[in-house]
């Protein structure tokens, strides 16, 4: 297939996810902004979000007040803010457009009607009445763009090169969603290891604060009630980082991520590809393989950290191998 | 002259009499049936399918949230299938002799030592391309794809009013209009034996196929878009859809040791076929515009070895300017050995000093147009414009009287139309398309454009035209 079409139909995916994920972070600020807090605390949470998606400089230079409702716009409405759930909506829509013809009739119409429905919804005031309907709407979009890719396209390169994008974009936004609490603390200026109990396998029940921090965190990814049926137990900072990093079975999971990136790739092989999926085929042993305990001896931010610049690594050689228009 | 009087036209549903013609019965007994609220509710899901499945034209320098849908009016315009099939042999003819003509004049230009057309008015041509002098094209096709607009005036016959052959658009909205139709009013189908539209991208595949280069087996074909951005890409995407071929950028697309080639996620690919929506200004910025970022550059020289064909071919504008236009008739006998079948509209050569002297003595009656314009811009329409406009037009006519022809003011044929006021009439014409290959091929039909506006005649969508869906009928 062209090299411009895959490029689309990977950009596709990863806006669309993208959009899904950063609904799930602001959800959950949004959730957690009910319990009872300090101010404080509330606006540490907000920042973390900036923070995560590293977009605290571009808020900043836009003269904005750190007001939950001026952030929340930043993040869903503001067309200037390329990652806002609005851009990436209309990215995806445009990628999408620009390549109506490779996808299904479906396919197209679902990224279209979301791109309509969009517009109508923040005409509507849906956001500012029930800004948790809104973000529900926008995972289910999300949802809806996959099912229906997965349900009518055929399963050749065009479906991979989205799967691919999907999946590079998850690991991304799942490792960001972890790393939260290390950037909400650094704001407050309070630079603690996030986790306390690293090195035992967590069986203390954490404190109350700590308790519902990590509970949110599992919600973001829809992994609370996975939890609870993986452990049967009391929720602790190193079982929540162990099942969002190497439960392969827990779909949102980086080991999960990483393990479709790694077969969706091998199904698209070419003469330049080799090195890509080594790498890919690596970092997927390593989660395979790996345990928490060790990890968290790294620490878990040291280890995100690295985790992201592997999976940004793939990206770029994704689009060097595949997508940037080779002459030969 | 025909009268320019508003007031009569040619109805396509009712006699002058207000007798519903036969071909319009059925349909006008199943439209009493229908309440205007019935209606007005059709029309707005209409207009609602076609934003959700994209539908739409972009307007130029604005954001994708502000993407419009061209108006669709629910009656259809009908055409029984004896007058289609005169109209079909009359446009077959047509494009033949226009094929033979492009041809002639890139080649031996026989039909200016015959002294048919002065030789002035081809290599002053700015759409001549030199480029393509002694050049053979596969089966010496070079419109393979027209889009002829013919419009019914006095008491119904044809006229041709211009000869589309360079990136003639719409098709499209034929196709979709005819989906519509049947998804809004599928007991209409019922009533009526329509012919069917929905196999044009299988002959213009076939078509395309056809005039590959020489021992290309299985042709690789593609579609050249000039991008998203376009006001014609739902078209391109479309048509390659449909086609089941790529739809390809000039970035896309790169020349090498004498073919032209795709870039693909498997290294590259040979392309045999172009069906190039990129006007010949556009397609090698080496030997046309070199500000072209939409071409491929040295694509010029490939064609020209024969390694890859162009649909439409380079060149063809010169067959379709409206200062070429007056000797159609005369082409049709020369190469064809046969009268024309359809009428060409008279037309004054302002370039001729007696055609002009006409001209500016009747601007009040006449419609003027560029030879060279195109999207109902740059005309005067006499009977519907102000003495200052008329004034104006004239300063410019005196100026630069090659610019301009002019001819009488049709009155359009009109058909009812379901507008804000009820259903009225409003003026209509046609364009069906005509595909050249190893034969010439149509599918009975074509895109019907209707002025919404009360009285007007413009029926362009970038002036408030609007589409119907274009039924042939068998009684």
């Amino acid at each position: 297939m062209l090299s411009r079409t895959a490029d689309h139909l990977f950009w596709m995916a990863r806006y669309i996810e993208r959009a899904e994920n950063t609904a799930r972070m602001l959800d959950v600020n949004v959730q957690t902004s009910l319990l009872p807090q300090s101010e404080a605390r509330s606006a540490e949470g907000w920042q973390a979000m900036l923070g995560i998606s590293e977009l605290r400089e571009k808020f900043v230079a836009g003269g904005h007040s750190f007001s939950p409702r001026e952030l929340m716009d930043f993040m869903v409405r503001d067309a200037k803010n390329e990652s806002s759930i609005l851009s990436c909506l209309r990215a995806a829509r445009e990628n999408a457009r620009a390549v109506r013809g490779t996808l299904t009739t479906e396919a197209w119409e679902t990224y279209n009607t979301t791109w309509l429905e969009l517009n109508q919804l923040l005409r509507g005031k849906t956001l500012e009445r029930d800004p948790s309907a809104f973000f529900e709407w926008v995972k289910f979009r999300s949802h809806l763009s996959r099912g229906v890719m997965i349900g009518t396209m055929l399963k050749d390169e065009s479906f991979y090169f989205a799967r691919l994008g999907t999946f590079l974009e998850r690991a991304d936004n799942t490792a960001r969603i972890l790393d939260v609490k290390y950037h909400g603390l650094a704001e407050a200026g309070q630079l603690v290891e996030p986790l306390p109990d690293s090195g035992r396998h967590g069986t203390e029940p954490t404190n109350y604060r700590d308790f519902y921090y990590w509970a949110a965190v599992l919600r973001s990814v829809s992994a609370f009630e996975i939890y609870r049926k993986v452990y049967r137990d009391v929720i602790t900072p190193s079982r929540v980082a162990e099942l969002m990093i190497l439960r392969g079975d827990m779909p949102r999971s980086l080991l999960a991520c990483v393990d479709e990136v790694r077969s969706n790739l091998a199904k698209v092989t070419n003469d330049h590809s080799q090195e890509t999926e080594r790498r890919a085929g690596m970092l997927k042993a390593e989660l395979e393989y790996g345990r928490i305990d060790d990890i968290l001896q790294m620490g878990l931010h040291a280890y995100l950290t690295n985790f992201l610049e592997r999976v940004n690594d793939l990206g770029r050689r994704v689009s060097a191998d595949f997508l940037v228009l080779h002459q030969a | 002259m025909p009268d320019s009087s508003p007031i009569r036209f040619f109805d396509e549903m009712s006699e002058a009499n207000g007798r519903v013609r036969e071909h319009y019965a059925a349909f006008s007994e199943w439209l009493e049936g229908q309440s205007a609220e019935s209606l007005a509710s059709k029309r707005a899901e209409a207009d609602l399918i076609f934003r959700r499945v994209g539908i739409t034209f972009a307007v130029y320098g604005d954001d994708a949230g502000t993407e419009r849908t061209i108006p669709f009016d629910i009656i259809p315009r009908i055409l029984p299938a004896n007058e289609w099939q005169i109209l079909e042999a009359g446009l077959r003819q047509r494009v033949k002799a226009l094929n033979s003509f492009i041809g002639d004049i890139y080649h031996d230009q026989d039909i200016v030592s015959a002294g048919i057309v002065p030789k002035e008015q081809i290599l002053a041509n700015s759409q001549y391309r030199p480029e393509m002098r002694g050049i053979d094209v596969p089966l010496g096709i070079y419109a393979h794809i027209a889009g002829v607009d013919v419009v019914r005036a006095g008491a119904g016959e044809f006229y041709v009013l211009e000869d589309n052959l360079r990136v003639p658009s719409g098709v499209s909205y034929m196709l979709e209009d005819r989906k519509m139709m049947m998804r809004l009013f599928p007991e209409l189908f019922s009533l009526h034996r329509v012919a069917p539209v929905a196999h044009y991208p299988d002959i213009l595949l076939e078509t395309l196929r056809a005039v590959a280069p020489k021992d290309r087996e299985d042709p690789t074909v593609v579609v050249m878009t000039p991008g998203m951005y376009n006001s014609a890409y739902f078209e391109h995407a479309f048509l390659a859809q449909q086609m089941g071929v790529e739809l390809v950028e000039g970035q896309d697309l790169f020349v090498d040791d004498g073919f032209v080639f795709m870039r693909t996620t498997r290294g590259p690919r040979r392309v045999d076929v172009i069906y190039r929506r990129v006007d010949d200004d556009f397609l090698d910025p080496l030997a046309f515009r070199a500000d072209s970022s939409l071409g491929v550059p040295g694509i010029l020289g490939v064609y020209r070895a024969g390694r890859v064909t162009l649909a439409n071919a380079i060149g063809t504008g010169v067959a379709d300017d409206k200062s070429i236009y007056p000797y159609v008739p005369k082409m049709i006998e020369f190469y064809l050995g046969e009268k024309s079948i359809l009428n060409n509209v008279p037309t004054y050569q302002c370039r001729k000093e007696d055609d002009l002297a006409y001209t500016l003595a009747n601007l009040e009656q006449l419609v003027v147009k560029e030879t060279h314009g195109a999207g109902g811009y740059g005309m005067l329409i006499g009977p519907a414009s102000t003495k200052a406009e008329i004034e104006a037009f004239r300063g410019a006519l005196k100026k630069h009287p090659k610019k301009y022809i002019a001819q009488p003011t049709l009155a359009l044929s009109a058909c009812p139309t379901f507008v804000e006021s009820g259903v009225a009439p409003r003026h209509i014409d046609l364009r069906p398309f005509v595909l050249s290959g190893q034969t010439v091929t149509m599918v009975p039909g074509g895109l019907t454009r209707v002025a919404l506006r009360e009285g007007s005649l413009i029926v362009n969508s970038s002036q408030g035209g609007g589409t119907k869906d274009t039924w042939v009928l068998e009684l």
